[in-house]
Parts: C-alpha cells; sequence; structure tokens
C-alpha cells in the first residue's frame, strides 16, 4: 500500500480538515454553516469510496457480471444526506432569525451585544 | 407530690397505652405533631405556643415512661425500612440513648415555657416558622438518639443540622446570615467531607453498620485504616465542635436565645459528642480504641481544645459568645471521656453530658433573660444587676458552680468520672489539663454573679438599687427549674448515673 | 399487538407529530400530545412487562430479518429508561400549557408541542434501535427537534444558543458517524449483535481503535461531557422553560445510555477498558467536570444556568461512575441517570412556575420568594437538597453507590473529590436559599401569587418522586443493578 493508493482518505482527511477550519476560524455564521457542509460531505465520501470495488459495477442482478460495488453504503448516505441538509436549511434559518435579532450575523459582534445585554439587565 | 402524679400518669402511658417500640416511635415523631397545630393557629399566639407546650409536656412524660420501661428491662427495637439492601432506618433503645432522650425531653419543654416570656419580650418576628422547626430539631435529637446503626445516626443528624438553619438565621439581618453561613458550611462540610466518608468508609469495610458492643472491626481490617476512619469520626462529627472546627459555635450565637441555649448548648453539640461516644463505644468499641495509637494523639488535640477554648472564653466581653467557648471546651471533656478509653472514661463523659446539659442551658437562660429585662449584651456592663435581678444571678452562680464542678451542683460527678478515668489510662497530662481548665472555668465564669451582687457600688445599672425588674416569669420560671435540677442531680443523679453506669458496663464487656 | 411494542414505542409519538400540523389550534394539540405522551408511557410500562416476561424482544422492522433489515431490541437497559423518558415527558407535558401560553404566541405554541413529539422520538428510537446507523438517524431526529424548540425561546439569546449547540452538535453527530463507518468498514455489519460478535476479530487494528475514538468524542459532545460542555449552560439558560424541563432530565441521558451501549455491548468491557485507556480517561474528565462545572455555578446570576452548570457537574458523576469500571460503579451510573432526571425536573418546572410568575430567573429577583411563593422555592429546595446528596433524597442514594464504588476500587482520593463537589453544590443551593428565604423582597417588587396548578402539580409530583426514591429504593436499585449486571454479562 502505498501514499497514493489510498488517495481518497487523503482526499476526506483534506475536505474534512479545511470544513472543520472554517467552522472554528470564521466568524460569519453563513460561512460557518458552509464549512460544517464540507465537514459533513467528507464523511459521505468516506462512506461512499469504501464501496467501490475497483472492476465492480452497480448491483444488478445479471449472470453477467459478478463483481459488485457494496450498494448498502450508498443507502446509508442517502439518509445522512438528507439530515444534513435538514441540518443546513435550520441553521440558515436560524442565521435568518439571528440577523432579524441582531442585526448583525458576526459572531463577535453578537457576543457584545450579548455582554452588553447582560451588563444592563444586572 | 407532682412527680407521684407524673409517676402515675407515665406508668399509665407504659401499661395501658402501648408497648416501648410504639412509645419509642411517638417519642420520635411526637414534636412532629406540634407542627400542624402550630400551623393552625399562626395567627393566634397563645393557642399556637399551647400547641407546643402540650406536645412538649405529652412527649415529656413519654420519655419518662420510656425510661420506666427501660430500667425495667424492656428493650425496644423497630425497623422502619430498609434504604439500601443491609442499610436500614432502625430505632433500639440502649442506655446512652435512653439518657440522652429524657436530657433532650425534659429541656424541650422547659425551653418552651422560656421561649413564650423571651420571644415575646423581645418581639421577635416570624415566631411560627420558629417554633416548626425547632419542633423539627427535637425529631432530629430523638431519632438521632435512639438510632440503631451510623446510618441512621447519620441521617439524623443531617435532619438536625438543616432545621437548625432557620433558627440561627432567625433574625435575617446580615449579621444573622453570615452566622448562619458559617454555621452551615461547616457542619456540612465536615458531615460530607469526613463523617460521611467515614460512614461509606465503615460500611466498605466492614459491611456493617449496626451499633454492636465491642465494635464492629475485626482484626482483618488493618489498624491503619482504623485510625484514618476514627480520626474522620472525630472530626467529621462537627457538631461536638472538636478544635479547629468549632467556629460554628460561636457564630451560632446571632440566634435567640432559647436556640442557644437547647439547641448550641444540649441538642446540636450533645448530639455531636453523643455520636462520638457511640461511635467509640458500639463501632470500635474501646478495647480496639485503646490499642490504637491515633486515640492518644486524637486526645490530645481534644485536650488542647479544651485549653484553648477556656483561654478564649476568658477574653470575650459578649456574655453568649462566652458561654459558646466554655461550652467548645466542655463538650472536649466528654470527647476525652469518649476517647480515654476506659471504663470511668465513658461513665464520667456520658454523665458530663447531662451535668453540662442542664448547667450551661441555666446559664443561658440566664443570658436571655438579662437581654431581655436590662438590655445588655455585654459581661462588663452587668456589675451590680444582682440588685435587679436576683434570681437570675443566683441561677447563674449555680449553673457555674455545676459547670466548674464544685459541688453541690451536678458538674462535679462528672469531672470526679473523668479524673478518675484520666488517671485508669495513665494520662497525667490530660488531667493535669483537666485541673487547670476547671480552674479557668472558676475565672471566667463565677466573677459574673459574683461582681453583680458585690461590685454594686461601680455598678453601671443605671436603675434604683432597690427595684427589681427581673425577665418576664416564664423565663424566670425556666431557669429556675433548670438551676434546681442542677443542684437536685448532685444529691440524686439516678436515673442518668444509672444509665451512663450501663453504658459504661456495656463498653467494658468488650474486656470479658 | 403485543410483538409489535419495540416499534409502537418510537412510531407514536412520529406519527403524532403531523396530526399537530392538521389539528393546528394549540389547545387541542396540547391535549392530543398529552394523550401521545400518555400512550407512549403506557407501552413502555408494557415493554418492561414483556422483558421481564421473556427476555429480551427482538423486533425486525417489516418482517426482514437481521442481517438485512434493521432489528429493535428491546432488553432491561432500553426498557428502564424508556420508562424514564416517557413518564417524565408525560408529567412535563401537563406543564407546558400554561408555561408556554405566558412564554410564547400562540400560533408557535402547536411548532413547539410537534418539535417536542419529535425529539421525543428520536430519543425513543435511540432507545429501541439494534442498529447502529440508526442510532445515528435518532440522534439527528433528537438533536434538529432540539434546536427547534430551543430557537423558540422568548430571549434573542435564545437563537444563539440554539446555532452554537448546532453546530457542535453536528460535528457530534459526525464524529459518531465516521465511527461507525469505520466500524462498518471492519465488519461489514451495522446490526450492533452482529458487531459485537465480529469486532473481537480485528479489534487489534488502527481502524477499530479510531473507530473507537471518533465514537467517543462524538458522544460525549452529545452527553456534555467537559470540557465538551460549551452548548449547553446557554442552551439550557435560553430555551422555553419546558424545553429546558425536557431536554435535562432526559436528552444527556439517552446520550449516556449510547455511550454504555456501544462501550459495553458493541466494543465490550474488554476492549474498552483494557485495550483502551478509557478509565484514565472517563475518570479524569469526570472529575474535572464534578469540580469545574460546580465552581462556575457557583458564581451565576440567571439561575436556570446556574443549574445548567449543574447538569454538566452531575454528568460527570454519571461518567465517573462509568470509568471505574466495575459492577458497583455502573450501578451508581444507572442511579444517578434516574435521580439526576428526578431532581432537575423539579428544579426546571419549578423554575417555570417562577418564569410564569416573575418572569426572571436572575438572582435578585429571588428576593423574599420564599414566602410570597412558599411551594414553588421548596420544591427548588428539595431538588437542590437532592443535588447535594442529602439522606433521604434520591441524590443521596447515587452518590452512596459512588462513593462506595470508589471505595471498593481503593481510589479514595477520589472519594474526597467527588465529596468536595457536593460542598460545592451546598454553595451554589445555598446562595439561593439565602437570597429566597432571609433577604427582603425588593421594595419595587409587587407582591407574586404561587405559581399556577397546572405547573406546580407537576413540579411537585417530580419532587416527591424525589423523596419517594430516597426512601423506597428498591425499584431502581433493583432496576440499576440488573441493568449493570446486564452489560457486564454481555461484556463476557
Amino acid at each position: 500500500m502505498s501514499f497514493l493508493e489510498q488517495y481518497n482518505y487523503w482526499v476526506v482527511i483534506f475536505l474534512m480538515m479545511s470544513g472543520f477550519y472554517i467552522v472554528i476560524a470564521h466568524g460569519n455564521l453563513v460561512k460557518k454553516l458552509m464549512g460544517l457542509t464540507i465537514f459533513q460531505t467528507s464523511v459521505f465520501i468516506l462512506y461512499i469510496s469504501i464501496s467501490k470495488v475497483i472492476g465492480g459495477t452497480a448491483p444488478i442482478l445479471d449472470d453477467k457480471y459478478n463483481v459488485y460495488s457494496n450498494p448498502l453504503p450508498h443507502v446509508l448516505i442517502l439518509t445522512a444526506i438528507v439530515v444534513g441538509v435538514a441540518t443546513t436549511a435550520l441553521g440558515l434559518a436560524l442565521a435568518v432569525r439571528i440577523k432579524e435579532a441582531y442585526g448583525t450575523i458576526e459572531e463577535d459582534a453578537i457576543q457584545e451585544k450579548d455582554l452588553q445585554q447582560e451588563g444592563s439587565t444586572e | 407530690m407532682s412527680n407521684e402524679i407524673s409517676n402515675q400518669l407515665s406508668n399509665e402511658i407504659a401499661n395501658q397505652m402501648m408497648t416501648q417500640e410504639a412509645l419509642m416511635q411517638w417519642i420520635i415523631l411526637l414534636p412532629l405533631l406540634a407542627i400542624p397545630g402550630i400551623l393552625l393557629f399562626h395567627k393566634k399566639q397563645n393557642l399556637r405556643e399551647a400547641a407546643t407546650l402540650i406536645v412538649g409536656t405529652i412527649l415529656l412524660f413519654a420519655v419518662v415512661a420510656f425510661y420506666q420501661g427501660f430500667d425495667a428491662g424492656q428493650g425496644a427495637y423497630v425497623h422502619w425500612w430498609e434504604l439500601l439492601p443491609g442499610l436500614n432506618i432502625a430505632f433500639r433503645a440502649e442506655p446512652l440513648g435512653v439518657l440522652f432522650s429524657l436530657v433532650a425531653g425534659s429541656l424541650w419543654l422547659v425551653t418552651s415555657i422560656y421561649s413564650i416570656g423571651y420571644m415575646r419580650g423581645h418581639g421577635e418576628g416570624n415566631q411560627t416558622r420558629f417554633y416548626c422547626f425547632f419542633a423539627v430539631a427535637i425529631t432530629g435529637v430523638m431519632g438521632l438518639a435512639f438510632a440503631d446503626n451510623l446510618f441512621t445516626l447519620f441521617v439524623f443528624y443531617e435532619i438536625l443540622t438543616l432545621s437548625t438553619y432557620p433558627l440561627v438565621t432567625h433574625a435575617g439581618t446580615d449579621k444573622a446570615r453570615h452566622g448562619g453561613r458559617v454555621y452551615l458550611s461547616i457542619l456540612l462540610v465536615t458531615s460530607i467531607l469526613f463523617f460521611l466518608f467515614a460512614v461509606i468508609g465503615t460500611w466498605a469495610e466492614t459491611g456493617n453498620l449496626t451499633f454492636t458492643a465491642g465494635g464492629v472491626f475485626d482484626n482483618s481490617t488493618s489498624k491503619m485504616v482504623v485510625s484514618v476512619l476514627l480520626a474522620l469520626f472525630v472530626f467529621g462529627i462537627g457538631k461536638a465542635a472538636v478544635m479547629p472546627f468549632h467556629r460554628w459555635l460561636p457564630a451560632a450565637m446571632v440566634a435567640p436565645t432559647p436556640v442557644s441555649a437547647l439547641l448550641h448548648a444540649v441538642a446540636v453539640v450533645k448530639a455531636g459528642v453523643f455520636s462520638i461516644m457511640k461511635v467509640c463505644v458500639y463501632i470500635f468499641g474501646i478495647d480496639l480504641l485503646a490499642e490504637l495509637p491515633i486515640t492518644d494523639w486524637l486526645l490530645y488535640i481534644a485536650t488542647a481544645g479544651v485549653l484553648l477554648a477556656s483561654l478564649v472564653a476568658m477574653r470575650q466581653d459578649n456574655l453568649k459568645k462566652r458561654l459558646a467557648y466554655s461550652t467548645v471546651s466542655q463538650l472536649g471533656y466528654i470527647t476525652i471521656g469518649a476517647l480515654l478509653a476506659t471504663q470511668s472514661g465513658v461513665l464520667g463523659g456520658s454523665f458530663h453530658i447531662v451535668a453540662h446539659a442542664f448547667g450551661k442551658i441555666t446559664l443561658f437562660f440566664c443570658a436571655g433573660a438579662i437581654m431581655v429585662a436590662a438590655h445588655k449584651t455585654e459581661i462588663s456592663d452587668m456589675r451590680g444587676l444582682g440588685k435587679t435581678m436576683p434570681l437570675t444571678m443566683i441561677a447563674f452562680f449555680i449553673g457555674s458552680m455545676s459547670i466548674i464542678g464544685l459541688p453541690p451542683a451536678a458538674g462535679m460527678w462528672s469531672k470526679w468520672y473523668l479524673l478518675m478515668g484520666t488517671l485508669e489510662a495513665e494520662q497525667v497530662a490530660v488531667m493535669i489539663v483537666l485541673m487547670i481548665s476547671s480552674l479557668l472555668n472558676i475565672a471566667y465564669l463565677l466573677p459574673i454573679p459574683l461582681r453583680a451582687f458585690f461590685d454594686g457600688n461601680r455598678s453601671v445599672v443605671s436603675i434604683r438599687r432597690d427595684e427589681i425588674k427581673e425577665a418576664p416569669w416564664p423565663s424566670l420560671l425556666a431557669l429556675s427549674i433548670t438551676a434546681i435540677m442542677t443542684i437536685v442531680f448532685f444529691f440524686w443523679p439516678q436515673p442518668f448515673y444509672g444509665l451512663a453506669e450501663s453504658l459504661a458496663n456495656i463498653a467494658g464487656g468488650a474486656h470479658g | 399487538m403485543i410483538q409489535h411494542l419495540p416499534i409502537l414505542q418510537v412510531i407514536i409519538p412520529l406519527l403524532a407529530a403531523p396530526i399537530c400540523f392538521i389539528l393546528k389550534e394549540a389547545r387541542l394539540v396540547r391535549w392530543f400530545v398529552l394523550i401521545a405522551n400518555v400512550m407512549a408511557f403506557v407501552v413502555s410500562i408494557m415493554l418492561l412487562q414483556q422483558v421481564n416476561l421473556h427476555g429480551t424482544l427482538v423486533y425486525s422492522l417489516g418482517g426482514w430479518e437481521a442481517p438485512i433489515g434493521i432489528e429493535y431490541r428491546v432488553d432491561e437497559l432500553n426498557a428502564y429508561l424508556m420508562i424514564l423518558v416517557t413518564s417524565i415527558s408525560t408529567i412535563t407535558i401537563m406543564a407546558a400549557g400554561s408555561s408556554l401560553t405566558k412564554e410564547m404566541a400562540e400560533s408557535k405554541q402547536t411548532y413547539f408541542y410537534i418539535a417536542y413529539l419529535l425529539c421525543l422520538t428520536g430519543l425513543l428510537g435511540i432507545l429501541a434501535t439494534g442498529d447502529a446507523f440508526n442510532v445515528f438517524v435518532f440522534l439527528e431526529i433528537s438533536s434538529l427537534a432540539s434546536y427547534t424548540m430551543i430557537a423558540m425561546g422568548n430571549d434573542r439569546r435564545s437563537l444563539w444558543a440554539s446555532y452554537q449547540y448546532l453546530i457542535m452538535g453536528t460535528i457530534g453527530a459526525t464524529f459518531i458517524l465516521i465511527g461507525i463507518g469505520l466500524m462498518y468498514m471492519m465488519t461489514g455489519t451495522l446490526n450492533m449483535n452482529d458487531l459485537a460478535e465480529r469486532l473481537p476479530e480485528v479489534e487489534q487494528t488502527k481502524t477499530v481503535f479510531t473507530a473507537f475514538a471518533f465514537f467517543l468524542v462524538g458522544v460525549c459532545l452529545k452527553l456534555a461531557l467537559f470540557p465538551l460542555h460549551l452548548w449547553l449552560p446557554n442552551a439550557y439558560a435560553y430555551a422555553p422553560s419546558i424545553a429546558t424541563v425536557f431536554l435535562a432530565a432526559t436528552s444527556t441521558k439517552v446520550a449516556i445510555y449510547v455511550l454504555l451501549r456501544f462501550i459495553f455491548s458493541v466494543f465490550g468491557f474488554e476492549f474498552s477498558f483494557t485495550h483502551m485507556p478509557l478509565t484514565e480517561i472517563l475518570v479524569s474528565l469526570g472529575l474535572v467536570g464534578v469540580i469545574a462545572a460546580s465552581v462556575v455555578a457557583i458564581y451565576q446570576t440567571n439561575i436556570k444556568r446556574l443549574f445548567a452548570y449543574s447538569s454538566v457537574s452531575q454528568i460527570g458523576y454519571m461518567i465517573l461512575g462509568i470509568g471505574i469500571g466495575t459492577k458497583t460503579g455502573l450501578t451508581a451510573t444507572m442511579l444517578h441517570l434516574f435521580n439526576h432526571a428526578l431532581m432537575k425536573s423539579a428544579i426546571f418546572l419549578a423554575l417555570a412556575g417562577l418564569v410564569y410568575r416573575v418572569g426572571s430567573v436572575n438572582i435578585k429577583a429571588f428576593a423574599g420568594l420564599g414566602k410570597q411563593m412558599p411551594w414553588t422555592m421548596a420544591a427548588i429546595v428539595v431538588g437542590g437538597l437532592s443535588l447535594i446528596g442529602m439522606p433521604l433524597t434520591v441524590g443521596f442514594i447515587s452518590k452512596w453507590y459512588l462513593i462506595l464504588a470508589l471505595l471498593e476500587s481503593n481510589w479514595w482520593p477520589v472519594a474526597v473529590l467527588v465529596l468536595i463537589g457536593s460542598l460545592l453544590a451546598i454553595a451554589y443551593i445555598w446562595r439561593l436559599v439565602e437570597v429566597a428565604y432571609f433577604k427582603p423582597a425588593l421594595q419595587n417588587n409587587q407582591s407574586y401569587k404561587e405559581a399556577p396548578l397546572a405547573i406546580l402539580i407537576p413540579a411537585w409530583i417530580f419532587v416527591i418522586a424525589n423523596i419517594y426514591f430516597g426512601i423506597d429504593t428498591s425499584f431502581t436499585v433493583g432496576l440499576s443493578e440488573r441493568t449493570a449486571e446486564l452489560l457486564f454479562g454481555v461484556a463476557k
């Protein structure tokens, strides 16, 4: 197993880390959500790439083929994608509401306003 | 004559109405029954106090009847429920518990009488809450007195801590809240960090928490572990106010005087030394105690505490504070009695529970009476007060005698046996300290009544000399009763002596 | 009917949710949700009965047998937790009507109830399923529903709290997904039972180690183990009161169930505790959590937030119990799972009543409330005493077992730290007691009435449960011991 033979893992790791980095480093709520989506996508790729059998075909029951790729991870990831979409949608909806309530979607600005609010109530 | 009537009444309760078992449960639960009455009449002072007094009277008869039954050889054991496998809430009558219940039961009634005069004379608020929590505290004491195992003891110990907290912070001022905070934090910290730890440790080691004559530990437990557990018990039972965990007691003096009198001279602090005595006799057994090297160290710590507390007491000008430090010192006597690990020590220590209770409650009653009638709290202001409050000051004098250990007051007996105990255990240093401490007692207690009577020329009391202005009569009545009892117990130390002696026999029985 | 119980447990709230859409009107919905909850509760009781009679129940979804289809597996552990979740959910929903009316517009209430039911579906699904991927799906259902509920709080900070929770929760769930994927890579199965059989063959591979690590971190994020708890305090503090009660009492508990199920049943005790340094990790993090979160709680002025931090510290106790790796330790965790749910339900419901009347949970607003709202404050005090671990409350029972477990393993320094944790609890509870009972009411405060009965009664049901199960422990201790044995039995 050489370094490049498992290139799919390197792709996954690269995507995962970039997504994670965006979530942590960016203050903009929408950008954070994009990072989160990339992060999730990397896992989807992990699942799908491991199910691929080189030279295998789609799992069609026919005498001509006897090497199939595993279909199960695809099905799982369909579910996971749905979950991911729902999460992103909810996150974006929250971002909209935050924009309405705070007038900004920058993390620093929101935290500052929260601090002010806490200061004024006490 | 009243004695006869009470005897008859108690006999009747004992013979016709219920068995010892039932009686014991009633003693534990009776104080709680006062609460509905107190709450129901919270707008009508007289009826509300009547509820406390009636229940207090019944309780007194109940404990006396119970004692008579116990004296006649009827034991009692009640099992309420099993909390966890092997851990029971259960009660059993044994000499020390009966002794403690007699003290607490009789003094609750007296204190209730006293409270009526004090609380009204002093114009305190929230009296309904006061009487309610007082009743809960008494239940805590009774449950603790009859506890059959360490676990039950711990449960009621904590009930006692929590129910007395509102009494300490009663005034609700910043000072009271601060006092309450010190009170609660020290008692809970010690009880959870050390006491509970020791209880669970004992359980993990032996699987047996039932108080057993001769102790529960066998040879399989290493001496090291047993020593650590003993230290944890002695310091964890914070109510015994072993130095350096004594600070809660002076802090608790912000409470109204009846609370200081009953709870912080009798119920709470005695619950502490009572627990130490129980643990020493029934969990470790005095034979095991005598073998442990750490017992000596704890003994020296307690002895040093006695001396230090006496010295601190001398420097207090506030009467209640001085009495509080005196209590810290006197509690040390009882702890010493337990740790001496001899029969005489156990006897003297347990008798001192009684003697100190009656003596110290008298002193507190007097302090409260002075506060109500003359509005004095500082000792330096009390010169010449004997002219205006003669009865109070005489009672104070008698109480002081008992604390010091002079005849004809009950305190003499306990000191006598404690000194015997030190000789038996060959702890000459401890004996010397005890004697020095007694001298110090003289130095900080006796001048108060003496100056009140004989230092009239420099009187700072501004009222006319011949005018007698005592506290309200219920308070006066209460303090006279306890003062008289102090003397009575010198001449007739039974039944307490008998109980203390049988405890000593049980403790020593393990020798055989 | 009887054999369909495992799926009914999940499907009742799932189907009830869309029906709420049709009913629309908040008052109708409220009753309907209550009925659905009661039904779920009844099902959970029947399930426990069935488990007691027949042993583990296995249910194949859609008639497809295990390797191909998804399998639901109910043993005593799940049944126990299902009863916990459904009972708390039912009692909480009784109080929801009046509390929600005060805290949000009527038009929004229906949506809240829908989210509530979906969250319940997710939690019950996690408990019922025997399929690893299914756990992830249900986890996300319950999480998405929780984010929604939290965002419906009437303070704008609830939005921010919800958003933060969403980010951290999704990262946690994705970690779990990675863990499951790696397990699947090595074994070719998602069924927990088959996983448990096949993992030992490959357990010495780096892939399985990695799977374990990802899974552990993901679950610990979900259950808010220190230092992965950052989402929790704000989420609990600004969510609608009812959501706080429900989430605090159930969702972290279910996350702990997932942890238990995987480290004991799937990976196996042997692997988790000998090949992996699980004891060191869990004990140290649990302890730090207990102490640090309690200290932070002492300095909070927002009382809901105070109790949220207290939750983080209580989770520390549960994790500690697992970390000891003995049967007694596990019993302590199972007990505390149940007991802590009771304590926090009582406290947060009483706080809901307080919000209803007073409108604020700032500590300053508590001055004089001991007199004005005696029953509400008494509920908080009893709950607080239980948190401290006073005898005759449930808190004492779980603490007793935890310390016993520590002493049995000769870890007495840890036991001392646990007791110090209790003392810290005294500090934050007593700050509240002092203000409520011994500080006169502020002058400009009007006099507050007692909380409405609709909230007070459910709160007191929990308070009484706190005392009852602190005195009669045969049910909880018995079940906890049996489930602990079960988990260890599977491991061997």
